[in-house]
């Protein structure tokens, strides 16, 4: 019991090594990607303008003009488009779940939690990602900015032009470039700095001991916790909520990010998981297993909670200006729309919380596979449905695009956060709670 | 319970020595009741072989009892009972009553598990409580074992208490 057993720093050590055969796997799978993408892209370039027309024509007859996305915009539709978007969708998926790495471990040292410590190696490791989403979310925003955003669309604020929208000239002192771009570089080169300043004190922990590197992490994880309170909202109304222009809903800052927080939970979880299965993580025991079964059950239903009050609240009120939203996704663009909203829901409340609801599954490391598969999956649908129907509308679809995409974004992350985990110990061997973490019983 | 209940009560002076006690009376092949001390002490319930509470099911069915009580109470009464359209929406407006179903839920679950809870151990109004010994709430670990579930005879048990380090061995009836 506690107190009786005696470790020295020097055997819990534990280096992860990412094995040329390892490499080999994810490259291939990137390959693989790679080229699903590009026979997608030439599908697309062939099969896009018959459809397109067709549809274009439907959409004028009922007069879809939805609720101001890009999609809907009077001008013509590019086959490239939906290219633009899943890049889009894609880079903020995965932003998300690296910048929760972050914030999973400000979370940590904030509340100053021993158990996580065997564990933290993981999410610390998970923003190196962001180096890659970062200049691809600012290029794609600078070049094809218009063809995600509605309100980037020239002569929109201009009452001069024929494209002049009102709605969206009201909210161009907010919603202009120059300002998007200002707090997009802000964000992400704000969370670079403070990751890479924690990431130092936490290597050099490893190194030299005591406890003046955990205090100084508890400060920095303090500031971050700040800083993401204000840019996870943001964020979101940026990158997401204003993909449809017209539409706002006060609750979108709290949902895109409780979206984010429960994949990168389940992207920890599956991580572990799968180390431990290599033979590493030999310190993580079924009591912190259940410790991050009972995150990811919490934060699903958490999820479920904030985009169920979204729901509700414009269900209930019953505005045309905001129930347009749920109507496109539920009956807009004939209907394409309709099966990933079903999914979304069953992908990210039922299944987990029916799996994960007793002890023993989340102790069970197979259940937490299957479950943590199933948010992944999830709120990638979830961020495609958030995505999609505003930016390309009835041109969208699960095509090779699609597939290949993620396919390139995940092997990528994959291999990155795998080379950065070689580069520590997986256990932060001399984290001050690292004996409490050892002995953690529940 | 019959009045002729016969406890051997070992008192310990401190945490870490019940510990070792609790297994070690118990590989002598001696049941152990409970042990009741002045704090939670971490590992105990494992050492003395309690099997795991139930009331996470207790828990569960209660939920699915508040959840059809409600959901039926809602249904009566804005549907056959006195319809209302409300806001321009159908009379069985699922989305609108999800809220009171899962607050309804939560309330079952939550006075059902207290309830269970009581019953379970005993704990009525007006019931006298149990003390093997007053200073188990101060500085004393008390293990008490019930006589009616062991064969051994009274003196083999003391002496296997005070071997495994009980500074007293009390007697005591209910």
């Amino acid at each position: 019991m506690a107190g009786h057993s005696h470790f020295s720093p020097s055997n819990v050590e534990e280096h992860f090594e990412f094995t040329a055969e390892g490499r080999k796997r994810v490259i291939y799978a990137f390959i693989a990607g790679v080229v699903a993408l590009i026979v997608g892209i030439f599908l697309l370039s062939r099969g896009e303008h018959d459809a397109a027309h067709a549809v274009a024509e439907h959409g004028a007859e009922h007069g879809e003009h939805l609720s101001g996305g890009a999609a809907a915009h009077h001008g013509g539709y590019d086959w490239t488009n939906r290219i633009w978007a899943n890049l889009w969708l894609n880079g903020v998926f995965f932003t998300g779940i690296a910048v929760i790495g972050m914030f999973f471990v400000s979370i940590q040292y904030l509340a100053k939690a021993g158990w996580s410590s065997v564990v933290k190696r993981i999410p610390e490791a998970f923003p190196i990602f962001l180096y890659v989403t970062f200049p691809i979310l600012l290029l794609t925003f600078l070049f094809k900015g218009d063809v995600i955003f509605h309100w980037m669309h020239h002569g929109i604020t201009d009452p001069s032009s024929e494209h002049y929208d009102k709605i969206i000239a009201g909210k161009s002192g907010y919603l202009n470039q120059p300002f998007f771009l200002i707090r997009m570089v802000a964000f992400f080169v704000l969370w670079i700095v403070l990751w890479r300043w924690l990431r130092k004190k936490s290597l050099e922990e490893d190194l030299n001991g005591g406890t003046e590197n955990f205090y100084s992490m508890v400060k920095i994880a303090t500031g971050f916790i700040v800083l993401m309170g204000i840019s996870s909202s943001m964020s979101a109304w940026d990158w997401v909520m204003s993909i449809d222009t017209h539409w706002f809903s006060t609750m979108f800052g709290w949902y895109m990010f409780s979206s984010w927080h429960v994949t990168g939970l389940a992207t920890i979880t599956l991580t572990v998981l799968l180390l431990k299965d290599k033979g590493y993580m030999q310190y993580v025991n079924f009591n912190h297993l259940h410790d991050l079964g009972k995150f990811m059950f919490a934060f699903s239903i958490f999820w479920t909670y904030v985009w169920f009050a979204q729901f509700l609240l414009i269900y209930y009120a019953n505005f045309p200006e905001e129930t347009i939203y749920f109507l496109e996704r539920w009956e807009g663009h004939n209907k394409i729309y309709k099966a990933t909203e079903i999914l979304n829901v069953f992908f990210n409340f039922f299944f987990p919380f029916l799996i994960m609801m007793t002890r023993d599954a989340k102790r069970t490391p197979i259940f937490l596979k299957i479950c943590c598969a199933f948010i992944i999956v999830g709120h990638y649908l979830d961020f495609y449905q958030m995505i999609m129907p505003g930016t390309v509308g009835p041109h969208g679809g699960y095509g090779l695009v699609e597939f290949g995409m993620v396919t390139v974004f995940a092997s990528a992350f994959i291999y990155l956060v795998s080379n950065e985990l070689t580069k520590a110990s997986l256990v932060a061997k001399n984290h001050p709670f690292l004996e409490e973490a050892l002995h953690h019983d529940i | 319970m019959d009045s002729t209940e016969r406890y051997l009560v070992g008192v310990y002076d401190d945490d870490e020595e019940v510990l070792h006690a609790v297994t070690e009376v118990k590989s002598n092949g001696v049941k152990i009741e409970e042990v009741y001390t002045p704090f939670p002490i971490h590992g105990l319930d494992v050492a003395i072989g309690h099997p795991r509470t139930r009331i996470p099911i207790a828990a569960f069915l209660f939920g699915c009892l508040g959840l059809v009580c409600i959901f039926s109470l809602i249904n009566y009464t804005m549907v056959f009972d006195w319809p209302m359209i409300i806001g321009g929406k159908d009379f069985f407006a699922l989305p609108d009553w999800i809220p009171v179903s899962f607050e309804g839920t939560v309330l079952f679950t939550a006075f059902g598990m207290v309830g269970t809870f009581l019953v379970s151990n005993s704990l009525w109004p007006g019931k006298q409580p149990r003390t093997f010994d007053l200073r188990s709430t101060d500085d004393k670990f008390i293990m008490a074992i019930n006589m009616s579930n062991n064969k051994k005879s009274e003196a083999e048990i003391e002496s296997i208490l005070r071997a495994s380090g009980a500074v007293e061995v009390n007697v005591k009836q209910f």
